[in-house]
């Protein structure tokens, strides 16, 4: 059986920065497997530019963010298995995947990290109705065909929801020569960035309508148009507002659930706020010598942090094959109002060099707003924005000084007014 | 007057607000100067980055992504997206090899952002 130190399964951003941060911390015997014909995960298809601020300070399109990774694993002797499908794991930590190339596999990993990434929610998740046409595609479906494999996915289109990967298609398709009819949100703000809704919808004058949603598509072989209704606050259509838009083409951009089948069937429980496994501070799984990262964990707005967390789970392998994890966790972290979710779950001082970054996400749009920790009814640190929107993640360091001064138990997030 | 815009340099999309200053303007509320440049640019001659395909024979796709390596003025998009449609480049190619110098007189060069 072939033997490995550390086994990646994905390779994206977050697997790539995995490997190579843990190749940095000396770790030697490494395996990416990645199912794709190419390592770099799904920036191969973002070929927007805006990547890689926080980390190269430079602007990059995504295919040249992935390359710069996918360099630097180059020069190590980290090994890559590309059209090489992870089926599952064992509790041994015994990776079984597929090729065509080499047929069924399996292999021991003394540490395992999980980068799967994520996927699109699609027209079964949100029950779109109306007839069953050829022409609905998820938005990265979309980008995929124009910006790889380049076919063309229509001429008029109708986004549904306003994700970024939605806004950045919105654009995308304009170029291209379609028509962009609209983009409708069924939310009363936008998913999307900010700077995405002005340079993809704004700069082409294509609407976007908030509190709106589509009711029904309609067409036999093909998409011929759709029912749009603006909803009332409790997200029901407002039957007088039913407007019929001609298109052959909707786009869905309603976002993206971490890839967690893996995850699941090995046995590791998946955090209802996140989708993804709980982690701790190095992205442990709650599976000794399993780690997570990026998308798989919970979904990033931008890549640089899935860059980030991918280093951080590096070097927690790096740390666990030399024995030197620590395993109980000090702190745990909790959501309470405003807030989605908070990842890291657990934290463990020991593990932490000198400040712990805290993702999360808020539930709606604040305005005049702070969010605190707070231990009990004592203040531990607070994060100051003049804006917190759903779409973009919030991210809270602590130092460590300040940890350590508090007794073992929870910490939790809030959203509070000023 | 004061004039609100959002800085599209980054993703981080800081809130400018805009204040006249003699010939040009104040800039506030940006994270770093070049949303300073943003905005004084964008009131002045609104420039992009266009990212884009281009067609290629025998690569592991048949098309490769492509970028003006600045930005050109907003008004020409379309007559990049024209002079792209029009290029076939054969493999191999390199990240950063060009594909038009000096695109529609721009002085900027549109580059290949992936090898094939
Ligand atoms: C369609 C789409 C568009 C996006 N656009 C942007 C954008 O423009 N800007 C931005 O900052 N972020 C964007 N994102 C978010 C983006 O996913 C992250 O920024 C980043 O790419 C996530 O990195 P990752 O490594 O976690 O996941 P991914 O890049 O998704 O990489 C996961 C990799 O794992 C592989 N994989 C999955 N399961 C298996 C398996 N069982 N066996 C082997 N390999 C497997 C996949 O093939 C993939 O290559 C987008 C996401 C999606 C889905
Ligand atoms: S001002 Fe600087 S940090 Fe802010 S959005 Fe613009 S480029 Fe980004």
């Amino acid at each position: 059986m072939l033997k490995y130190e550390l086994v990646v399964i994905g390779g994206g951003p977050a697997g790539l920065s995995a490997a190579v941060e843990a190749y940095e911390q000396g770790v030697r015997k490494i395996l990416i497997l990645e199912r794709d014909k190419e390592l770099g995960g799904i920036l191969n298809q973002c070929i927007h530019n805006g990547f890689g601020l926080h980390r190269f300070k430079e602007e990059l399109t995504g295919p040249e963010y992935s390359l710069r990774y996918i360099d630097l694993v180059k020069d190590t002797t980290i090994e890559t298995l590309t059209d090489t499908m992870v089926l599952e794991i064992s509790e041994q930590k015994v990776v079984r995947a597929i090729s065509a190339e080499r047929g069924y596999m399996e292999i021991e990993a003394k540490a395992v990290v999980f980068s799967m990434g994520c996927r699109e929610r699609t027209r079964g998740a949100i029950q779109l109705q109306g007839d069953r046409p050829a022409g609905v595609f998820t938005a990265g479906t979309a980008q995929r065909f124009i910006n790889m494999e380049g076919y063309m996915p229509g001429k008029r289109v109708v986004i549904l929801g306003s994700g970024d990967i939605g806004l950045i298609m919105a654009r995308r398709m304009t170029f291209e020569g379609a028509k962009v009819e609209a983009v409708c949100e069924l939310m009363p703000y936008s998913n999307g960035l900010t700077r995405n809704i002005v340079q993809c919808l704004d700069d082409y004058d294509i609407p976007l309508m908030l509190s709106h949603t589509i009711v029904k598509v309609h067409g036999k072989a093909r998409v011929e148009g759709v029912t749009i209704a603006k909803v009332d606050e409790n997200f029901k259509p407002i039957p007088e507002s039913f407007k019929r838009i001609d298109c052959d083409t909707v786009l869905l951009s309603v976002g993206l659930i971490p890839e967690n089948e893996i995850t699941q069937n090995a046995g590791i429980a998946v955090d209802t706020r996140t989708s993804g496994p709980k982690v701790g501070e190095l992205r442990q799984t709650e599976m000794e010598g399993v780690f997570a990262c990026g998308n798989v964990v919970h979904v990033h707005d931008l890549v640089d942090f899935v860059s980030e967390e991918g280093a951080l789970s590096g070097k927690g392998v790096a740390k666990y094959l030399k024995g030197e994890l620590e395993t109980t966790p000090n702190f745990s972290t909790a959501n309470s109002d405003g807030i989605g979710y908070v990842v890291p779950q657990t934290v463990n001082l020991s593990n932490v060099d000198d400040q712990v970054t805290f993702y999360m996400r808020v539930r709606s749009v604040y305005d005049k707003h702070i969010v605190r920790a707070y231990q009990g009814d004592t203040l531990i640190a607070e994060k100051k924005e003049r804006k917190f929107l759903p779409a973009e993640m919030v991210n809270f360091k602590i130092k460590k000084e300040i940890l350590a001064n508090l007794a073992d138990g929870e910490i939790r997030f809030v959203v509070e007014e000023v | 007057m004061a004039k609100e815009m959002t800085c599209i340099v980054c993703p981080i999309g800081c809130q400018l607000t805009l204040e006249p200053e003699g010939e040009s303007f104040a800039v506030f509320g940006n994270k770093c100067p070049r949303g300073k440049k943003y905005a004084i640019e964008e009131m002045i001659a609104p420039k992009r980055v266009i990212t884009s395909t281009v067609a290629v024979d025998q690569g592991m796709y048949p098309v490769i992504s492509v970028k003006t390596q600045a930005p050109v003025p907003k008004e020409l998009i379309f007559d990049v997206m024209q002079d792209l449609s029009s290029v076939l480049m054969k493999a191999p190619i390199q990240v950063g090899d060009v594909v038009i110098k000096n695109v529609q007189g721009t002085g900027v060069d549109v580059v290949a952002t992936r090898n094939a």
